[in-house]
C-alpha cells in the first residue's frame, strides 16, 4: 500500500518535470503535499509550492526577470446562478443563467499585478486571472461565454470569492532568489472533493516562456465521507436505516424514560 | 466543539444543534406536539439549506412521536383502525409531497414555496390559536363556565359513503374524509418538514369528532409514520438528508421532550394554547420578514451537477 502511494507520488511529481516546449528556461515545480485529506475538523489548509527556474549555460540573463503565474482548478462543476426580483411584495428567483463545466475551485496567484506581466490579449488567450478564466454559459441550445459585464457572470465571480473559492492574489507568488519562487495555495474548509490541476506559468518580457502542470487530490475521509457516499449511492438503504434508527431511539427513549 | 455535516456541506457547533434540539424537544413535550415548525425554521436560519432542514427534521420528528406513541400504546390511548385508515391517505400524501418537493427543487423554487407555505400556515393557525385561547380565557374570568364544547352540527360530509365504525373512538364516520385529512398531513408533511400534529388533532377533534382520549396517540402514530416514510422517500429521490444532523437532533429532542412533558402539566390548558399560538404566529412573522424584506444579495447559487 505505502509503495504504491509513493508510486503515485512519483508519477505526480514526475508530471512537474514536463516544462514547456524548447525552451531555453525550464521550471521545475514541486508542492509540499499532493493529497488533502479532509476530516470532520478540516478548517482549511495552505499548500506550498516551490517553484525554480533552470537555466542552461547559453541562456543570456532577462533584462526584466521573471514573472510566474499560478493556477489552480478545482473540479468542473455545472452550476447556476439566481436573481431575485420582487414580486408582490416578496423576492422570488426569477431569472438564472446555468454555468456549464466551471472550476469549481479556482486560484490565481502572481508575483506581479497580471496587466503588469502580459498584454491583455496575451492574459485573454492564456486564460490568465479571474477575468479571463472561461466561464461558458447556457444559452439555448449553445453554450458559450458572454461579455465580462454580464451581471450574471459578474455576480457568479463575486458569490465565488465571498466563498472563498474563487482566489485572486497579486502578490501571492514570492520570489525567494532570482530563479527560486513560493507561493501558499490557500484551499479553504469547503473546498470540493476531487483532482485540482495545478499550472505554472513562467513569463519573461511580457511574453511566456515555460509551463508546467502538477494535480493535488482533495479527498473526505472518515465517518463524513461514509456517510456522504451512502446517502449518495445507497439512498434506499441510507434512508431506510435513518428511519430505523429514529424509530429505535424513539423507542429506547419510552423505555428509559417510562414513569409508570 | 465544530463538527461538519456532510450532506448540510456545513461546519456547526455539536452544541448549538444539540441545545437547540434539547429546546425544540422541551416546547414539543410541554405542548405535545412534534415541534417541526420550530425545528426547520430553526435549521433554515442558522444556515442549512431548506431542502436539507425539511428532510432531515422528517427523521427528528418521527423519532419523537415514536417514543410518543409507544407510551400512548400502553395506556390503550390508540385507535389502531383510526390510525391504519389515516395512513393510507397519509403514506399517499408523503409521496406526492416528495415529489412536489423534487420538481420545485429542480425548478429553483423550493426555497419560495417552503417559506410560503410556513408563512401562510403559521399566522392562519397561530392567529386562531391565540384568538380563541383568549376568548376562552375571557369567558372563565367572566365567571361563565367553560363549555366543553363537542361540536355538534351535523356536517356535510357525514353523509358520504363508505362509513366505517371506529370502535375505539366511537364514531361512525365516512372513510373518505378520513383519508383526505391523512392525505393532507404527508403532504403538508413531505414539504414543510413538520409532523402537523398542531393541525390534525385539531381537524380531528372538531371534524371527525374523535374523543380526545385517543386523539393524540392516534394522530402520533399518523406523524411517525408519515415521517419515518418520508425520510426514506427524501433519502432516495433527493438524497438531501443528513444523518448526523438528524442524529444530533433526535438525541436531543427525545431528551427535552421529557422535561417539557413535566412543565406543561403545570399551566392550564388555554395559557397553554395562547402560548403556543403566539410562538406559532412569531416563526410565522418571522419568515414574513424574510421573504418581503429585500435580500442583502439578489444573486445566489446553486450546484446543478457534481
Amino acid at each position: 500500500m505505502m509503495r504504491l502511494r509513493l508510486a503515485a507520488l512519483a508519477a505526480l511529481t514526475g508530471l512537474a518535470l514536463v516544462s514547456g516546449p524548447a525552451a531555453a528556461e525550464r521550471l521545475i515545480v514541486s508542492l509540499s503535499n499532493h493529497r488533502v485529506m479532509v476530516t470532520s475538523s478540516f478548517t482549511g489548509v495552505d499548500l506550498v509550492l516551490f517553484g525554480s527556474v533552470e537555466r542552461d549555460q547559453a541562456t543570456v540573463a532577462r533584462r526584466s526577470g521573471y514573472d510566474v503565474v499560478v493556477t489552480v482548478t478545482g473540479p468542473r462543476v455545472t452550476e447556476r446562478t439566481r436573481r431575485k426580483e420582487r414580486v408582490l411584495a416578496i423576492w422570488v428567483n426569477v431569472e438564472s443563467r446555468t454555468f456549464v463545466n466551471v472550476p469549481s475551485y479556482l486560484a490565481v496567484l502572481s508575483s506581479k499585478p497580471a496587466e503588469a506581466i502580459a498584454s491583455p490579449d496575451m492574459l485573454r488567450r492564456l486564460q490568465v486571472g479571474l477575468e479571463n478564466i472561461l466561464l461558458p454559459q447556457r444559452i439555448g441550445p449553445d453554450i458559450a461565454d458572454v461579455v465580462r459585464e454580464n451581471p450574471f457572470r459578474m455576480a457568479f465571480l463575486r458569490l465565488k470569492k465571498e466563498h472563498g473559492l474563487y482566489i485572486e492574489k497579486e502578490n501571492g507568488v514570492t520570489f525567494l532568489t532570482p530563479t527560486l519562487v513560493r507561493a501558499d495555495i490557500p484551499l479553504p474548509s469547503n473546498a470540493p472533493f476531487g483532482i485540482y490541476d495545478v499550472d505554472v506559468k513562467l513569463f519573461a518580457d511580457g511574453a511566456m516562456i515555460a509551463q508546467s502542470t502538477s494535480a493535488l487530490e482533495v479527498i473526505k475521509v472518515g465517518f463524513e465521507q461514509f456517510v456522504a457516499d451512502a446517502a449518495r449511492d445507497y439512498g434506499l438503504l441510507y434512508g431506510l436505516a435513518i428511519a430505523m434508527i429514529a424509530l429505535l431511539i424513539g423507542w429506547f427513549a419510552s423505555v428509559v424514560f417510562r414513569k409508570d | 466543539m465544530q463538527i461538519y455535516l456532510p450532506i448540510a456541506d456545513l461546519p456547526v457547533n455539536v452544541f448549538l444543534i444539540l441545545a437547540m434540539g434539547l429546546a425544540v424537544g422541551f416546547i414539543s413535550g410541554m405542548f405535545g406536539i412534534g415541534g417541526g415548525f420550530l425545528m426547520t425554521p430553526l435549521l433554515i436560519f442558522i444556515g442549512v439549506t431548506p431542502g436539507v432542514a425539511v428532510a432531515s427534521v422528517a427523521s427528528h420528528i418521527a423519532a419523537s412521536s415514536c417514543s410518543g406513541a409507544i407510551s400512548y400504546w400502553r395506556r390503550k390511548a390508540i385507535d389502531p383502525s383510526l390510525a391504519l385508515m389515516l395512513l393510507a391517505g397519509g403514506v399517499l400524501g408523503t409521496a406526492v409531497g416528495v415529489w412536489l418537493f423534487t420538481t420545485l427543487r429542480a425548478l429553483d423554487q423550493l426555497d419560495l414555496m417552503i417559506g410560503l407555505s410556513y408563512l401562510t400556515l403559521l399566522s392562519i393557525v397561530g392567529g386562531l390559536m391565540v384568538l380563541e385561547s383568549l376568548r376562552s380565557i375571557m369567558r372563565t374570568r367572566a365567571g361563565k363556565p367553560v363549555v366543553l364544547r363537542r361540536p355538534g352540527s351535523h356536517i356535510w360530509f357525514h353523509g358520504l359513503p363508505f362509513k366505517f365504525r371506529f370502535k375505539r373512538s366511537m364514531i361512525y364516520v365516512s372513510a373518505i374524509p378520513v383519508w383526505v385529512i391523512g392525505f393532507l398531513m404527508g403532504f403538508i408533511g413531505a414539504i414543510m418538514g413538520i409532523g402537523g400534529g398542531f393541525l390534525l388533532v385539531p381537524m380531528l377533534i372538531y371534524l371527525l369528532r374523535v374523543p380526545t382520549a385517543t386523539v393524540i396517540g392516534t394522530s402520533m402514530v399518523l406523524t411517525m409514520v408519515t415521517m419515518a416514510s418520508a425520510t426514506v422517500m427524501h433519502s432516495v429521490t433527493n438524497h438531501l438528508v443528513d444523518a448526523v444532523l438528524a442524529l444530533i437532533l433526535m438525541v436531543g429532542g427525545v431528551i427535552g421532550a421529557q422535561f417539557g412533558a413535566r412543565a406543561g402539566h403545570k399551566i392550564t390548558g388555554e395559557w397553554l394554547r395562547l402560548l403556543l399560538g403566539l410562538l406559532v404566529l412569531l416563526v410565522g412573522l418571522r419568515f414574513a420578514f424574510q421573504l418581503m424584506v429585500q435580500p442583502e444579495d439578489l444573486y445566489s447559487i446553486r450546484m446543478v451537477t457534481p
